[in-house]
């Protein structure tokens, strides 16, 4: 099952390779991992989305948490939380197709943020399937490039990972 | 106010944090730490001659007295001959810092001379380390580096230490901090209460019950709570190769050690249990055996340090996460206090089919009237030895053998690499244990392959006179791939043969050291007692023993815990 591990990580230098490190060395999954560090600048947030069965996904989190640099770390998918992802599309745009790209990115809420005569440069947010399912409106031979943020994660309500 | 320079503050953090020895090879990125260490004489240095073995000697000295060991080499090639120490160290859980030089930082990422990634390296087998980048640091530094190496769950620790961080004019305030205090690391400290009474609430309720005690006992200096808990209870107790000595081995409620060479008594105890009371262990493949196979009717209670160990192989119904201490403490005051009484017609059942289990092995062998069996080779060393003497192993057969025959009624005493099982352990570790144990019977048990993985160390022995005693199984061969390949290979003996073997007894005069050798079976016991009686000598003794012996009991590969070789021809 896909789930979404947030960290707080002391932001020192070689912290983010040994939880990278940690993933590999077991064996397990990583599909997306973002870091960045927060207003708290010693402290790093990290998400990772992995997949595993429940005892693999145990097992990640343990061995997260014995890593010294690991201050906290929360499972989101445990609970009810919101995902967001940033992408970052290069199109093929050209007569008519502009029209038609122009009404896909406001479909999915995007936007247009750099123009050519030939390329439209789209930014898009929102959860993983919605980015796959804006690929798949526009079509991939239209696709130029694409740059995904990977997902950050926040739980919903009053919980909140601090120290 | 006092300043002083990096390397200065290194060997006085050292004294500060009460260092005795340090195992170490100098070298040019470390050559200002040595230049300190030359200038005092309160942390005493012993040169080895491959940095490997200073680690195993660090490891040999942790083991022995339960107080981290502490190694010095220089950056590239002198700090990546302490990896397969530093990973020995890691998989059994050894506390040890590992200070490693490195080139200046000013040309760290420029593939300078002697430069490696010592940090990159050596995380995937330490529990953490450390880069100094500025000279300031380093007392905090090495006090964090022990704290880390010696609590929770112990472990390895590398420091990092750029040659520029200890140059001698560049001086700073020294301030040696009282206390380490780590938002992000916080072993617990005690289990939970609740947790602990279901526990004892099933151990009352047990009709099979096994206690499981592992390294943890030991490691968490526990094995006085274990004997008492074990004795109260009145129930059988088996360990794991790591654990031998948390429990007295001569004590009738012991089984034995369990798993791969485990006694028969042992697994079947295991197999047919409806209680595990698991201690300071983690379920290791070598213990077993097949998991979807482990102990059908168990429920599981898991007392370990490391939460990460619980549940990693094997659900625990009842997990408990604390020092092995503390919570077996706690155990025995409710066992006492518990109205609840185990069922002892249910008891006296158990124990009664378990005797039945212990007479039908006993752990036989076959003797022969003239060649020397390697098991009675370890029997002899334990009587003339009255039990009492520190055993180091190297990997194999006779690691074995030793960790059967030999009879450990104390903890820290039987001194082996169990994870990583590392040949070239055994002579090092002996050493390090004979420096701090002069006075006491140290053996390195050992076989003609893995000897000859750290024989140079001789010299070291010579050099701090280390009088230890090298029992040489010598069976010519790779006993334990020999005996897999005989198992599972048709006999096809793919180079384990061991052809061009030296003149051993030769090879430890060269080194200004005594050699006896053995080939006879009426010489065993009388040469022996003779190699003992050389107390100020280290002697090497090379006894030939037969060449097609083979451990028992084994377990089948892909069985349960009782699926079991008992010799040659006869599989349970």
């Amino acid at each position: 099952m896909r789930r979404i591990i947030s960290v707080l990580l002391e932001n020192e230098p070689g912290a983010l390779s040994r939880v990278v490190g940690l993933f590999s060395q077991r064996n397990y999954n990583i599909e997306t991992l973002t870091v960045a560090p927060t207003e708290d600048e010693t402290l790093s947030r990290l998400t990772v989305t992995t997949t595993g069965s429940d005892r693999v996904i145990e097992q990640i989190t343990k061995q997260l948490n014995k890593l010294i640099e690991v201050v906290k770390l929360v499972d989101l998918t445990e609970g009810s939380h919101i995902e967001r992802e940033l992408m970052l599309v290069k199109l093929k745009a050209t007569g008519s197709q502009r029209a038609e790209i122009k009404r896909t990115v406001d479909i999915f809420r995007g936007q247009i943020v750099d123009v050519t005569s030939s390329v439209y440069t789209v930014q898009l947010a929102g959860n993983s399937e919605k980015l796959d399912g804006f690929i798949q409106a526009v079509g991939t031979s239209g696709v130029l490039e694409v740059v995904r943020s990977g997902v950050s994660g926040i739980a919903r309500g009053e919980k909140v990972l601090s120290l | 106010m006092e300043l002083l320079s990096g390397a200065d503050m290194l060997i006085r953090s050292l004294q500060d944090e009460g260092i005795e020895y340090i195992y170490g090879y100098p070298g040019g990125a470390a050559l200002h730490i040595y230049d300190a260490l030359f200038r005092q004489d309160k942390v005493k240095h012993i040169l080895v001659r491959h940095e490997q073995a200073a680690v195993h000697m660090a490891d040999g000295y942790a083991r022995a007295t339960g107080l981290p060991g502490t190694v010095l080499v220089t950056s590239g090639p002198g700090a990546t001959n302490t990896i397969t120490g530093i990973a020995t160290a890691f998989m059994d859980s050894i506390p040890m810092v590992v200070l490693c030089g490195q080139v200046a930082s000013t040309l760290i990422g420029e593939d300078a001379f002697q430069e490696t990634d010592m940090i990159g390296v050596s995380r995937p087998v330490v529990k953490h380390n450390l880069s100094v980048r500025h000279p300031e640091e380093i007392p905090g530094i090495i006090r964090k580096a022990y704290y880390i190496a010696a609590t929770g769950r112990p472990g390895p620790v590398v420091v990092d230490i750029p040659k520029d961080m200890t140059t001698p004019n560049e001086r700073y305030e020294y301030v040696f901090p009282k206390k380490v205090k780590l938002r992000s690391y916080n072993p617990a400290i005690r289990g939970h209460a609740g947790q602990i009474k279901k526990a004892v609430d099933m151990l009352m309720a047990a009709k099979r019950p096994i206690i499981y005690a592992g390294g943890g006992v030991i490691l968490g200096k526990a094995t006085n709570q274990l004997t008492e808990l074990v004795r109260t209870l009145g129930y059988p107790i088996t360990n794991t190769l790591m654990g031998i000595g948390c429990y007295p081995a001569s004590d009738k409620q012991h089984l034995g050690w369990l798993g791969m060479h485990g006694t028969y008594e042992s697994n079947m105890a295991m197999h047919h249990s409806d209680l595990i009371l698991c201690v300071g262990a983690r379920f290791d493949d070598r213990v077993t055996n097949a998991t979807e196979k482990f102990c059908p009717g168990a429920r599981i209670v898991h007392i370990d340090i490391d939460p990460a160990s619980i549940s990693k192989t094997i659900d625990a119904d009842v997990p408990i996460v604390g020092p092995v201490d503390a919570v077996l403490n706690e155990m025995i005051t409710l066992v006492r206090e518990s109205k609840e009484k185990p069922d002892a017609d249910a008891i006296a059942a158990w124990w009664k089919q378990i005797e039945e289990w212990r007479a039908f092995h006993g752990m036989r062998y076959e003797t022969s009237p003239d060649v020397i069996k390697p098991q009675e080779v370890v029997e002899a060393l334990w009587k003339l030895t009255n039990g009492e003497a520190f055993v180091t192993s190297d990997v194999g057969q006779h690691q074995m053998f030793a960790a059967q025959y030999y009879k450990f009624d104390k903890p820290n005493r039987w001194i082996n690499s169990g994870g990583l099982g590392t040949m070239g352990f055994g002579l090092p570790a002996a050493m390090g244990v004979k420096l701090t144990h002069p006075d006491d019977e140290v053996l390195c048990i050992t076989g003609e392959g893995s000897i000859q993985m750290n024989i140079q160390e001789l010299s070291t022995c010579k050099q701090y006179n280390l009088p230890v005693k090298i029992i040489n199984l010598n069976n010519q061969a790779l006993g334990m791939v020999k005996q897999w390949q005989d198992m599972n290979y048709e006999s096809r003996h793919a180079e384990s043969y061991m052809g061009s073997l030296p003149d051993f007894i030769k090879l430890a005069e060269a080194y200004g050291h005594k050699g006896v050798r053995i080939d006879k079976k009426e010489d065993l016991e009388p040469k022996l007692k003779e190699v003992l009686a050389m107390k100020d000598d280290l002697v090497f003794v090379d006894i030939y023993v037969d060449r097609f012996e083979h451990v028992y009991p084994m377990q089948v590969a892909r069985g349960s815990m009782k699926d079991m070789w008992l010799s040659k021809t006869e599989r349970v």
